[in-house]
């Protein structure tokens, strides 16, 4: 396998597609979509993680057990991300009122869920 | 004594020497990533619990300046790829050109940075005893616009009324907000010292078809970087502003 060299076009390309991207999340957080505000904004910049991924650090061009390497970041990110939220998630918080206080759990908060 | 792309005792081709060092690199960038994880699993669950706080820390950093800082940024990532691109097809001057562009934008994007927390300082907004997210409604600076100021103030005085602890949940918002920021500026900063070791490099002539690592590590580092603040910015900047 010989050396993969990408051409300038692919990069401005990739430049331009990341600068439509910068755009769109700025426009996207100023309009109201209630809950996927957040869905936008992180979707968005994880399409532009993966274009420069890809393209500017050449993983689609790279042997194979370099982008293992790189799944490998992702998978251990979204182990670490995934259990964390997920404990946070299903305990009994009191959000009200004064937001974010730990209380006791009692018996209901479990028979709630 | 400087290398020259010469084939090393333990690698059998030139090709195999330099997906040796580009795999180091990234084996670097996956303890990054799951460095910054930390930091961004941290931001999320305090956001969740206090979002409130949060949304109102978030609208009073300057979007435009964010925003203008992320084009710079992504323009610094751009114009390094093309010094990589340059030194694979052996334009030698290029190269440097491409390097010192690359260094340019990201000072720019540290000044800008600059300027961004000495307004948080005016602002009373760096946690510690002085923090007051009242203090910048209440005591404008010459040149804030007073429409902005009187809708900053109303929002304030209701976020006040939905959480009365909103001076203690508003620290933990700009804690978070100066620890990710600076850190993500101190690997600037370290690239920054690496571009001007590159730069003096490929004045010289080092970088060449044969042998360019240097460049393209570094390169994986500064893209690295730049993924950072793809995240960042729409974390921290964007949080709240469809008021």
């Amino acid at each position: 396998m010989s050396e993969h060299i990408v051409s300038p076009k692919v990069y401005f390309t990739i430049f331009a597609a990341l600068m439509v991207g910068t755009g769109i999340t700025v426009w996207a957080a100023f309009q109201n979509f209630g809950k996927f505000n957040i869905v936008i904004a992180l979707g968005v910049a994880t399409i532009k993680a993966t274009l420069v991924v890809l393209y500017f650090m050449h993983a689609r061009y790279s042997p194979h057990r370099t982008q293992l390497v790189i799944v490998c970041a992702v998978f251990w990110l979204a182990i670490m991300l995934g259990l964390t939220l997920a404990d946070y998630d299903t305990r009994p918080h009191d959000m009200q009122p004064g937001e974010g206080r730990l209380v006791q759990p009692t018996p209901a908060h479990f028979l709630s869920v | 004594m400087h290398r020259t792309g010469d084939l090393y005792g333990q690698f059998q081709t030139l090709e195999q020497q330099k997906e040796t060092a580009a795999l180091g690199m990234w084996i670097f960038l996956v303890t990054e990533v799951l460095f910054f994880g930390g930091l961004f699993l941290t931001y999320t669950i305090n956001r969740s619990a206090y979002s409130t706080a949060f949304g109102i820390g978030s609208n009073t950093l300057d979007i435009k300046l964010g925003a203008g800082n992320t084009v710079v940024l992504i323009m610094s990532s751009l114009t390094m790829a093309m010094a990589v691109w340059s030194a694979q097809v052996g334009k030698k001057k290029l190269v440097g050109v491409f390097l010192i562009a690359t260094l340019g934008l990201g000072t720019v994007f540290l000044g800008v940075k600059g300027v961004e927390y000495k307004q948080k300082f005016d602002h009373h907004l760096i946690p510690g005893r002085n923090f007051d997210m009242k203090y910048h409604p209440t005591h404008p600076m010459p040149g804030d616009d007073p429409k902005e100021l009187a809708l900053e103030k109303k929002e304030v005085e209701e976020a006040f009324a939905h959480d009365p602890d909103i001076n203690a949940h508003g620290q933990l918002y700009f804690s978070l907000y100066f620890g990710m920021t600076g850190l993500h500026a101190l690997h600037m900063i370290i690239g920054a010292g690496l571009l001007v070791w590159l730069i003096k490099g490929s004045f010289a002539g080092r970088f060449t078809p044969q042998y360019n690592t240097p460049v393209e590590v570094v390169g994986l580092y500064w893209h690295f970087v730049d993924i950072v603040w793809i995240f960042l910015f729409p974390l921290l900047y964007l949080i709240d502003r469809h008021r």
